[in-house]
């Protein structure tokens, strides 16, 4: 690979201060816009979580009333969903893909901004149903019909708004980076030697446009059943609540890949580096994310088994969902058959991503318990899930952004993070993340439903050690902020390479990656 | 460092296995399903463990690789990074196995889902609604329905009063069952989704407006069962719990006979004359088990979450038949106002009008009868 050749940067042409984030086209900046808000959003969607588990410290009501705790419930995941974990994974794809792929921007850098700008006004419209008479959403993440239509409080017309915001700016960040990958690779680079976490946003990006029109078309249904007269939902005019879940779970199901697919990409990125060895099955991680995107499609109703489905469609939706543990596996074995016999060292990058694998593999299996449908039947609604998907997208997707961030801090900033300080971070975090959730295994099991402000007295110790672990989780995340402000102000500088195994386009810039880079497209091989 | 904070996870973690393996001997720190108390919940059971031990056994299989790569293959220690990469004889391996087990998950699988599904043949069916927050039992062989709400105290929940050992777990009128009948559940909601669950049955149901789905059990031991409603279904989600209780066939068949004398007795309270002091007694019991989560017990409401206050508040001292309109029928503005007069009878709605309009200093001396809400539906 020959080095990129560097603009200098005071050449630039760019207007300076508050300007320069509202008109920017820079794929860099655009990336860092993004990733800020997913973090702020990340610290709104946490201290809802603190609230929630304040609640359930102990048995009784003692801080908030029931139908905030259902607010916050919801809030806690549309904000985590749509406002963290979403733009953090196109910020990481804003700054990274143009590097990987050797391409001096995205192929659409004023659809870009506008995609991102799209995002604090919805995030906004989405939090103001905070402060508005009857209160905000309170019928779950998933907003179930009629829960959320004939019974939802006035606000949920502004929550619905904020959604086909969100939905806009998704589709347009997918389209822009289905565009870049196809165009705009370097020479050379063909699809087969792109970075693995491009082949896993490529991917992403096609489930996005796929499936944000489905989640859009569920929302318009609500607002014409609530505004306009039409029974979509509703069993009196003819409709069927039930339709609601399979419309949002055509949606919600590739939706969490979504959100784990470009986690695969980064922890198939690290562990290679760190490991000092070759990626174990470069084209079966290719196309293992190709059938989980397929998978996700035709198995969506595994949301429903108590939802009163015939039994064949049980069976088969049971079927197709334990088969997601094939590909599922096939990437578990591969990270272990890359670090097998590498040459390892832990920086933090790797602390995480390892911390990645263990963890997701215990989210990967109670996900296979319950793609049982029988055993579902009991573990549905329950704090079980609530732990499945937590060890998914908090250990998984979060963690994975969190290493990402820790793996390229260098590359943006030009300096190296303080390591003892991002140890202290890492092992916070782990311990409490698994005193947070692992608890909520058992008292799922042992029959606590969830979303629920107060439960029996059985579940009184779990829920106070559970609480402690996520005061303890949250706080960790406000110390990963003065990290990385910490990083971004100084300390040692990084060299273009940065880590002594780090293979690929994005390490032959110098560090920081300076404000135009591959303006003359580099050769790759 | 790494190492040594590795090895004490796994230890815990290998710690929290075994107290799992170990089965629901903490009392204060449950770990794992219910057994349950019937055929089908001992299946469930059984399957849930299976699973449970092939995940056990592969997770700590991949973790020991992993662990042993990690302390061995570093690079403090020495390890030169190898080259290999690619073998699809290895890849065709551990994508077969995989399947393979999956197969093997999904047999005993299919045979429980297929039984837990057969609800032909049932000896008698009960028709459970799901209301916002309570459950309404319709015992369709015996003409039988009542309501069953939650029966712990406000002060407990609030704190004021010590908790009771059935906290959040208990309710005024138990669903009653014979033992040995195959018992048909048609179970449908009035208002949103609800999910009718007792863990010690082996399933949970939703309760969806509109339709009727159907379960069923057999019990063979006399118990009590408690369980909890598990979809979201707005504000007092977390408040209506289920109580079972299983009887002999003599038992139960007593217990039928209690139902249709207080039946009897109830429709006779509905013509007679009541008097004030009747009316207040009743009411604020009515009030307390219907009115309360949403008007609180001062009658100030929650206003800001849409709960309108009845202490000096327009319906509550306008006229009556206002008020009595939007008890029957529910609000018509505000979808959270249930329409009570599905839910409980004249004297029940007599009552807590005349409450309602006398109570929290509203202090209009108006009385209501059960034959004004007779006239009034």
């Amino acid at each position: 690979m020959s080095t990129a050749t560097t603009h200098d940067d005071h050449h630039d042409h760019r207007p300076s201060g508050l300007m320069r984030w509202v008109t920017t086209t820079n794929h860099k900046d655009i990336g860092t816009l993004y990733l800020w808000f997913a973090f702020t959003m990340l610290l709104i969607g946490g201290a809802m979580a603190m609230v929630i588990r304040a609640e359930l410290f102990q048995p009784g009501l003692q801080v908030v009333d029931p139908q905030f705790f259902n607010t916050m419930t919801t809030m806690h995941g549309l904000i985590m969903v749509f406002g963290a974990i979403m733009p953090g994974m196109v910020g990481l794809a804003n700054w990274q893909i143009p590097l990987m792929i050797g391409a001096p921007d995205m192929a659409l850098p004023r659809m870009n901004n506008w995609s991102f700008w799209i995002l604090p006004f919805a995030g906004t419209m989405l939090l103001s149903t905070l402060f508005m008479e009857g209160g905000g959403p309170a019928f779950g993440w998933t907003f179930y019909a009629p829960l959320s239509t004939t019974f939802a409080p006035a606000s949920t017309d502004f929550f619905i708004f904020a959604v086909h915001m969100l939905g806009f700016s998704s589709i347009m960040g997918a389209i822009n980076i289905i565009a870049t990958v196809l165009n705009m690779r370097a020479p050379g680079m063909t699809l087969m030697k792109m970075p693995l976490f491009v082949w896993t946003w490529f991917i992403t990006a096609f489930l996005l446009i796929a499936v944000m029109p489905v989640l859009a078309g569920a929302v318009t249904m609500m607002l014409t059943d609530r505004n306009f007269g039409t029974s979509f939902f509703d069993a009196a005019g003819g409709g069927d609540p039930v339709l609601f879940q399979h419309v949002f779970w055509f949606f919600g199901h590739p939706e969490v890949y979504i959100m784990i697919l470009p986690a695969f990409g980064v922890i198939s990125e690290i562990i290679p580096t760190f490991a000092r060895k070759k990626l174990f099955g470069y084209s079966s991680m290719v196309y293992a994310t190709a059938s989980i995107a397929f998978l996700s499609f035709i198995v969506y109703a595994h949301h429903m088994f108590t939802t009163g489905m015939p039994v064949a469609g049980e069976l088969y939706f049971m079927y197709a969902t334990v088969m997601i543990a094939v590909p599922t596996a096939v990437k578990v074995f591969n990270w272990t058959a890359t670090m097998w016999r590498g040459s390892m060292t832990f920086e933090l990058p790797m602390l995480w991503a390892i911390a990645f694998v263990f963890l997701f593999t215990i989210g990967g299996f109670t996900g296979l318990m319950m793609g049982v449908a029988p055993a579902d039947m009991q573990y549905h609604d329950t704090y079980f899930i609530v732990a499945h998907f937590h060890y998914v997208l908090v250990t998984g997707a979060l963690f994975a952004i969190i290493a990402a961030a820790y793996y390229w801090l260098p590359k943006w900033t030009g300096h190296m993070v303080n390591e003892k300080l991002g140890k202290v971070h890492f092992w916070w975090s782990v311990i409490s993340v698994n005193v947070l959730f692992f608890p909520q295994h058992f008292i799922g099991l042992a029959g606590m439903p969830r979303r629920i402000p107060d439960y029996s007295l059985q579940f009184a110790d779990w829920n106070m050690i559970s609480s402690i672990g996520g005061f303890a989780f949250g706080l960790a995340q406000v110390f990963f902020v003065f990290i990385v402000i910490k990083t971004i102000r100084g300390g040692e500088k990084a060299t273009g390479q940065v880590w002594e195994g780090a293979h690929g386009l994005e390490w032959t810039v110098p560090s920081p990656a300076p404000y135009h880079t591959f303006e003359t497209a580099p050769e790759v091989r | 460092m790494f190492a040594i904070s590795l090895r004490r996870a796994l230890c815990s973690l290998w710690g929290a296995v075994l107290l799992l393996g170990a089965g629901n001997s903490f009392a204060d720190y449950p770990l794992n399903l219910t057994p349950g108390v019937t055929d089908i919940s001992h299946k469930v059971y059984d399957l849930h463990m299976m699973v449970f031990w092939i995940c056990v056994v592969v997770c700590l299989g991949v973790f020991a690789v992993l662990i042993y790569s990690i302390f061995t293959h570093r690079k403090s220690k020495g390890a030169q990074p190898a080259t290999f990469h690619e073998s699809t004889t290895v890849e065709i391996i551990w994508t077969t196995i995989p399947f393979l087990v999956l197969v093997g998950m999904a047999v005993p699988a299919t045979t429980t889902l297929l039984a837990l599904e057969d609800t032909r043949d049932p000896d008698m069916s009960i028709q459970i609604t799901g209301y916002q927050w309570k459950w309404k039992y319709d015992y369709l062989d015996e003409d039988i329905s009542f309501f069953s709400a939650l029966a712990t105290p406000r002060e407990q929940i609030e704190g004021s009063a010590e908790k009771g050992e059935n906290y959040l777990l208990e309710v005024d009128n138990p669903i009653v069952v014979p033992i040995n009948k195959k018992i048909r559940f048609l179970i449908t909601s009035n208002d949103v989704i609800h999910s009718w669950w007792v863990p010690a049955l082996g399933w949970k149901q939703d309760a969806v407006p509109g339709f009727i789905n159907d379960a069923w059990t057999e019990l063979s031991e006399p118990g009590t069962y408690r369980g909890k409603c598990a979809e979201l279904c707005g504000k007092d989600h977390g408040f209506m719990p289920i109580v079972l209780i299983a009887k002999t066939e003599e038992d139960y068949q007593a217990w039928v006979a209690d139902q249709k004398g207080a039946a009897a007795a109830e429709a006779a309270s509905a013509t007679k004359t009541w008097t004030m002091d009747e009316l207040m007694a009743k009411g604020e019991s009515v009030y307390q088990t219907n009115c309360l989560a949403c008007h609180q017990a001062g009658g100030e409401g929650i206003p800001a979450a849409g709960f309108p206050a009845l202490k000096g508040g327009a319906i509550a001292t306008g006229p009556v038949a206002g008020h009595l309109d939007i008890v029957l029928n529910g609000g018509k503005k505000n979808p959270a106002m249930a329409a009570f007069g599905q839910q409980l009878n004249d004297a029940d709605l007599a009552a807590v009008i005349t409450y309602e309009r006398n109570a929290f200093g509203n202090d209009t001396g108006e009385m209501v009868q059960p034959a004004d809400v007779a006239a009034a539906r």
